[in-house]
């Protein structure tokens, strides 16, 4: 079963979120934060990141850019879930490493829309 | 709302649409006339019917246009979309060498996202249709949908609905805080006409593509096989219709054969068929001599 890192420190969405990407057919782990996330990755890689932006100790942009420079960081999908919704911000994701984005709020069929963009669901 | 009620509304929406409203389905009519009745202050639904019966054109106008699903989205169902560009546009790019225009139509374009995804798809495969210039028309019955088609203005939520993020930044510019316009380059590529698709379509010239997803669906058999005869006359011997993931020709038309049928992909089948003239063909013939 894929697994998938469901990265947000609001609890609420946090869930929200888990019970979509389950619904897809996912192993969810939450993380409250970027650190706990970067560890959570360290122990097993996930194959799906669902990461948000603002965070507090390690924000989402600063975990993708530790994600991708780790051994084997390079092959997870990474999709920000987040507030930013201006170009500048979303350009930026993309250049850190991200494969796509989602700008809140969101619902089950954007976040299954964008997992199939990226080949991550059938 | 009473059965006689029903039936009228019912009776004057498939006359002036094609649309096929079964009496389980009657609370579609309250729920999506009750804007209408509040703008047009009007005194609830029995009083609406009541105008409808002495033949207020404008807002009989305005029902059929409420009625309308407009559900739509960029590229949806994908597949289908992924279809048309690595198979239908090399194929026949390659096909029409010597011709200046590749003319895509799309019927019940609505809000007009299908007809955009198709233009943001051409600017990718821009060397695909190096030799000719792509043109896109959508058709939609509700004046409402077509004036928000042309626009091409949508909420956040619109335009993150099917559009991969790379797609989305650019070709839209963000507009106020939730809201994303079409670039006014792909904008101008698109043509948008409000139009009965129980009206003729030769008027509109050849085609060779047209995108008819989820339309015939709600159509009775007679209006799909006038529909989908009128369309096939549009189309080349080697014309592409696509249709809806679980709509189908088979048993309405013998003009059609599946070619993806999973897909809602289907060929012409009879080349004994009256065919529209091409644009230029028409415009030869109607010179002065």
């Amino acid at each position: 079963m894929k697994r998938c890192l469901v990265v947000d420190d609001s609890r609420v969405i946090r869930r929200v979120a888990t019970r979509i990407v389950e619904d897809l057919g996912f192993k969810a782990e939450e993380a409250e934060d970027g650190e706990k996330a970067l560890e959570a990755s360290r122990s097993h890689m996930p194959d799906v990141v669902l990461l948000d932006w603002d965070m507090p100790n390690l924000s989402g942009i600063d975990f993708i850019k530790a994600l991708r420079t780790m051994p084997g960081g390079e092959t997870p999908k990474v999709v920000f879930c987040a507030t930013q919704n201006d170009v500048k911000h979303i350009q930026q994701a993309l250049d850190a490493g991200a494969d796509e984005y989602i700008m809140k709020p969101f619902d089950g069929e954007i976040v299954y829309a964008k997992l199939k963009m990226i080949g991550a669901v059938p | 709302m009473t059965a006689e009620d029903f039936d009228f509304v019912s009776s004057l929406l498939r006359d002036r649409s094609g649309l096929i409203l079964s009496r389980d389905k009657s609370y579609l009519i309250e729920n999506r006339l009750m804007p209408l009745i509040r703008r047009r202050r009007i005194n609830g639904l029995d009083e609406l019917i009541r105008y409808l019966r002495q033949g207020e054109d404008s807002l009989t106008g305005e029902v059929v246009d409420a009625m309308m699903t407009s559900e739509t989205s960029f590229f949806r169902d994908w597949s289908p979309f992924e279809h048309f560009r690595t198979v239908t546009l090399p194929n026949l790019v390659q096909a029409r060498k010597d011709k200046e225009t590749f003319r895509i139509l799309c019927c019940g374009v609505s809000t007009g996202q299908e007809a955009y995804s198709l233009a943001l798809m051409f600017r990718q495969e821009a060397k695909i249709l190096a030799s000719c210039d792509p043109q896109i028309i959508g058709l939609d019955l509700s004046q409402t949908s077509i004036s928000r088609a042309e626009k091409g203005l949508y909420s956040q939520f619109e335009a993150q609905s099917g559009l991969p993020i790379n797609m989305l930044l650019s070709g839209f510019d963000k507009v106020g805080e939730f809201q994303w316009r079409i670039k006014d380059i792909l904008r101008s590529g698109v043509e948008f006409k409000t139009w009965n698709l129980l009206d003729e379509l030769y008027p509109l010239g050849a085609f060779d593509v047209v995108f008819c997803r989820n339309v015939l669906m709600f159509f009775d058999q007679e209006t799909k096989a006038k529909v989908l005869g009128r369309v096939s006359r549009l189309l080349g011997d080697d014309g592409v219709l696509y249709m809806g993931l679980n709509e189908t020709t088979a048993g309405v038309s013998e003009s059609f054969k599946a070619i993806v049928s999973d897909l809602g992909v289907f060929g012409i089948h009879r080349t004994d068929r009256p065919k529209v003239r091409s644009l230029a063909e028409s415009k030869l013939q109607s010179l002065p001599i």
